[in-house]
Formats: C-alpha cells, structure tokens, sequence
C-alpha cells in the first residue's frame, strides 16, 4: 500500500500528512503528560478536600490537649500527638549521624571493591523491605533481647533502621553532587581527608542531606504497621515521659478511632488525619526551606 | 447542619435503644436546638482508696470487643487516682493471653473463655488468673437491606449450613440454604480468625471453636464487614450488636431460631438470655501477682462496681446487678481459675451464672 503510495505520487505529498501526523502525536504526548500530572494533583486535592470536610471542624484546641475519652466530645489526641513527637525526635538523633556517617565513609573513604558493591546494593534493597518486616526485627532485637520493653527508644529504634537506608542514598546523592574541583581545592590547600570533608564537602551537600532525612521522618511519623508489632499501645491517658516510658503515636490513635463503630469518633478520626498532614506538610516544607537556605549560602 | 444535630441527638440518646433514637431524629430535625456537650452524668462509685496514695502502672491489653470498656473504666479510674496510669492496649483476646500469660500485662481482656492452650502456658510460667466477666454483648446476624428472600429470622441450622467447613466451595447459592430461595450468589463476611467473636460463632454454630469454612471475606475491623454486608445484596456476615445499632441504617439484621422460635437481638433479649446462642460473657482476667498490687487491687474493683454504667454508655449489655457482685466476691477471695473446666458450661450468661452458684 505504502510502497505503491510513494511511488506514484511525489515526496511532498507523502511527506505532508506525516508531518500532520506527527505534530498530532505530539500533541497526544504532551495531553497524556499533562494528565499524568494533573492526575497525581486531582487526587491529592480530592484527599485532601474529602479529609478537611470530614475532618477540619474537629481540629481546635481542646482536640490537642485532651486526652483520647470514650466521649467523643471530651476526645483528644495529646497522648499520641506527643507520643508520635517523641518518637520522632530520637528517630532522628539516631538514625541522622548514622546514615550521614554511612553515607560519608561510602562516598569519600571507601575503596571501590566487590565488599564496597555489595554494601551497596544491600542499602539499596534494604529500602524497599515491607515496614512489617522492621517491626518484627524491632520487636526481637529490641523489646525482647535487648529487653527495652514496649517503649518509645524501642519504637525510635525500630523506625531508625527503617529509614536509614533511605537517609543513606539520599546522603550520598548530595556528596555525589559535590564537585571534585572543590576537594582538589581543599588538598591544594593542604587539608587532611577529614578537614576537606568537614570544611567542603558536608557544607556543601547539607542542603540534600537534610532534605532526604526530613523526607525520610516524614516517612516514619506515619507509619503504624512496625509500631504495632513492637507494642506501641491503643488508649493512652498520659503523657510518655521521655524515651523509656509507654507510648502511642497519631495513626494507631486514628487506626483506633475508625475502628470504633460509633461514627462521631470516625469524624475524629479525620481530624488526626488533618493534624497528621499538618505535621506532615510542616516538615516537608522546613526541607525545602531547608534546601534553599543552603544553596543560597553556597552560592 | 441536620447531619449534626443529628449525631448529637445520637449522642444524647446515649448510642442505645434503636426506636427511641430514630423517634429523637424525627423530633430534632428543623429544630436548630443544639445539645451542647451531653457528658452522660453517670453516678461513679467511688472506691476507698487503700492506706497511702496510689502510683504506678497497670497495664492492660487484649480484645478489641472488651478493649473499649477497659478504656472507659480506666478514663474514669485516672480522673479519681491521677497518679496512676492504665494504658490499653488492643491485640485480640489470643494476642493479649500470649502477653499476659509471659507476665507483660496485668489484666487480659478476653472476649472468650482462656483456651487449654494458654491455660497451660500461663500454668508454665506461674500466673494464676482470676476470670471475672465484665458485660454481654450480642453477636448480630446480618443482611443486605435489598435482600427480601430471607425474610426476618434465620435458624442456627441455616446458619450452620452457610458456615460449617465442608459448606466450603459448595454452598454459595442462597437456593440451597432454604426451599424457595432465589437464585442468588452468597458472599460471607465475617471476624477474623484471631477474634474471639469468630471463635464464639464457630462454637455456637458449627460445634467447634475455630471450625468454619475458609472462602469467606475477613476483617480485623467490622466496619470493613459493615461496608462489604451493606454493598451486596446477596451478602451475610456477623459481628457484635454495637457496630449494628450504629449501622442499622444501612443493615438488616436477622431474628435467630435457636430452636424456640426466632428472636431479635435486642439489649433486653441478650441481658435475659433469650437471644440464644448468640448471646456471651466478655471478660477480664487478672493477673494473681499483679492482684498483690494494691493499685491493681482498686482498678479491679473500680472496674466491676462502674462496669454497670459505663458498658451501656459505649453500646454494650451491662450484666444483671447480681453478677457484678458475685464478680466482685470471687475476686476478693482470690478465686483463680476458669469456670469452663467444669462440664458442659458455655459463654451464655445463664449458664456462666448457674456455674458460679453451682460453686465454681
């Protein structure tokens, strides 16, 4: 068909409803593009419509400071809100120096062997273990043996190993990006291999550094799968006063509440949800503030 | 707006009684009368605290059907003793005895009696328990509202055919469970297998706890079986009385012939017993070294003199006033034990009760 086409009539008539053609796939490309973007929007701004609806007129004061009530009125999330920042905290004073540590020796000192490989595909599947799997670890290795107890340092713990791997190979992306013109700079000016890293490097990859470990908190502040393996618990009535003490986090409250059938506390449950997207959006945009404050002071 | 003055006129009727709620509904809307903070002002009894103020931890943990009245008896308990503290955690009645039973908790919620099984794994590892039943609570029955072939009641029989084990893969058309059914697909929903509803149900129906058929739809969490009974009409699936009253709306729930006669599962029918089989004791366990604990000592007793008023405010049956008191005695005088090793007593209220007298 095409052949008999080509050789009847001439090249540029064959070559016009091509070029048609193709400006029309194009066309196609760019709307199935913007679709796959929009998409990912639409449905966020659905979520997040659906949850203030549903949840926003719940979220004041009192629903901050009280303490969870079989009252639906009376019911507060301070337990878990507390709970959920505490955990936090030492998630990040543990896993922090470690992944960036693990980053800088993979990065900067270690020799480019089959040991050095294998690290690092082992960090890279490590990453994508199902979170059930660190709960179960986490309850062997540190409720049991280690025999913490169902505590909020068992929980931080637990959460740390989960989000390592993440910190880790974002960590080495922003030492990765640093150019080399700046570490030969610094041994031109005769610094040891820590000076340079210490001085040069980590200055300048902080920016990526920070944004992978607050993206990777933002991880572990909604995950409930881990913590409910370990023992986090359900009705807590008290502050956690500090990292050895019982706690509970924001989802197994919300987890809790939904379950529950009467459906004034599953409107409560939507207002964890606001509190915990909060949170959530809080930390995401400290990263990117983060992120533009270091690269304007590199610059 | 009508939607909130609504749940708070559910509120206000205390998530109880259907009728009267419905009846409230009817009366509320257009009023724009808002009943502000309804706290139900029940009477707590106040238990004298022993010698000394009381501090420490009581930890508790266990079934998700009980879970909900220990949190009540232990918001109420830290508003008299602040400076004790009484978590609850929820990780089913098998889970919570796995705890209890290795000395992590001091009190099991248990929507069951404690199985042979774990008898002998607290027996290993030297925990006496004392059983002390805290409330009844009816398993429901129920149906899609579209489904008009069933009619009101179904029978144990029927309900056996639906769920016995070898029922599986063969009986999935409503045709074969009555004479003059349609021709309609069957889709069962129902507790998860770690549940001690599920075990309850099995044992009831089917002769053997934990024996049911497999292809059936499980939830940990009955508003997931809520949604799924509500979302097909050739659906059927059980789950405690709360979560129907809440749903009734949306749910049909069935009368059930035990052999004398059909029977709704109303409060009044499960307190007296009358809705049979599906009518049982939930209960606590406590633990006999944390019993030596004199905050333990006071949140037990706590617990069985409030249970009363708090378990109707969370949509639960308190039991008959005579119970509480039997409950109470039998923890005073440290009776350990569990009243299933005696001869044909099952989980209804009757024949817990009949056991107790009988001087178990």
């Amino acid at each position: 068909m095409s052949a008999r086409a080509t050789a009847s009539v001439p090249a540029a008539e064959v070559w016009r409803p091509s070029q048609a053609r193709r400006r029309w796939s194009g066309w196609l490309f760019y709307g199935l593009a913007v679709f796959s973007t929009l998409m990912g929007l639409v449905m966020l701004g659905a979520l997040l419509f659906d949850i203030f609806t549903d949840g926003a007129r719940e979220v004041d004061w009192h629903f901050l400071t009280n303490y969870p009530s079989r009252i639906a009125d009376n019911a507060g999330l301070r337990s878990a809100l507390l709970g959920s920042l505490w955990m936090l905290a030492f998630t990040a004073i543990i896993a922090f120096p470690l992944g960036v540590g693990a980053a800088i020796y993979l990065e900067e000192y270690a020799p480019d062997n089959w040991l050095t490989r294998f690290i690092q595909l082992n960090i890279a599947n490590l990453a994508g273990v199902p979170s059930i799997v660190y709960g179960l670890l986490g309850l062997g290795l540190f409720v049991r043996w280690l025999a913490l107890g169902r505590v909020v340092l068992a929980g931080s713990m637990t959460m740390a190993l989960l989000i390592l791997p993440l910190i880790i190979v974002a960590s080495r992306e922003a030492i990765r990006a640093v150019p080399d013109s700046l570490r030969e700079g610094s041994y031109a000016l005769g610094a040891t291999r820590w000076q340079m890293v210490r001085q040069t490097v980590l200055p300048s990859a902080a920016g990526g550094i920070l944004t992978g470990t607050i993206l990777a908190l933002a991880r572990a502040i909604g995950e409930t799968a881990p913590l409910i393996t370990i023992g986090a618990l359900t009705y807590v009535a008290f502050d956690p006063n500090g990292p050895l003490d019982i706690f509970t986090v924001l989802p197994i409250q919300i987890y809790n509440w939904v379950s529950l059938p009467q459906k004034e506390f599953h409107s409560l449950a939507a207002g964890g949800i606001v509190v915990l997207l909060v949170v959530l959006l809080a930390a995401n945009s400290l990263a990117v503030y983060l992120r533009y404050r270091m690269q304007r002071r590199l610059q | 707006m009508s939607e909130i003055s609504r749940r708070r006129v559910l509120r206000a009727a205390g998530f109880g009684s259907l009728a009267a709620a419905g009846a409230a509904v009817l009366a509320a809307c257009g009023e724009t009368q808002v009943v502000e903070k309804v706290v139900t002002q029940e009477v707590i009894v106040e238990v004298p605290a022993p010698a000394g103020p009381l501090s420490g931890t009581i930890l508790v943990d266990g079934s998700s059907t009980v879970g909900p009245i220990s949190q009540a008896v232990a918001e109420e308990f830290q508003k008299q003793f602040s400076d004790v503290r009484v978590p609850v955690g929820i990780s089913g009645t098998g889970g919570g005895f796995k705890k209890f039973c290795a000395q992590e908790t001091d009190v099991s919620d248990a929507s069951r009696f404690i199985k042979a099984s774990e008898q002998e794994l607290c027996d290993e590892n030297g925990i006496g328990y004392i059983e002390l039943p805290v409330a009844i609570d009816g398993i429901a029955v129920v149906v899609n509202q579209r489904n008009d072939w069933i009619g009101d009641s179904i029978t144990t029989e029927e309900l056996k055919r639906l769920w016995a084990p070898e029922s599986e893969g063969q009986v999935t058309n409503w045709s074969q469970i009555r004479e003059g059914l349609p021709n309609e697909p069957i889709l069962l929903y129902g507790p998860g297998t770690d549940s001690g509803t599920y075990d309850y149900f099995t044992k009831a129906i089917n002769g053997e706890e934990g024996a049911s058929r497999g292809d059936f739809t499980p939830s940990e969490d009955d508003n997931v079986l809520v949604q799924g009974v509500s979302g097909d009409a050739g659906a059927i699936g059980f789950f405690g009385l709360a979560y129907y009253e809440q749903n009734a709306e949306i749910l049909k729930a069935l009368q059930v012939d035990g052999g004398s006669g059909p029977v709704f599962p109303t409060t009044e029918n499960v307190l007296t017993g009358k809705y049979s089989p599906l009518s049982r004791v939930i209960f606590i366990y406590v633990s006999t070294v944390a019993a030596e604990r004199p905050e333990v000592q006071t949140f037990v007793e706590f617990y069985l003199n409030n249970a009363a008023s708090l378990v109707g405010q969370i949509g639960y049956v308190p039991m008959p006033a005579e119970m509480y008191d039997i409950a109470l005695e039998r923890f005073v005088s440290r009776k350990t034990g569990t009243v299933t090793a005696l001869e044909g007593v099952n989980a209804s209220p009757n024949s817990v009760l009949e056991a107790w007298k009988a001087g178990a």
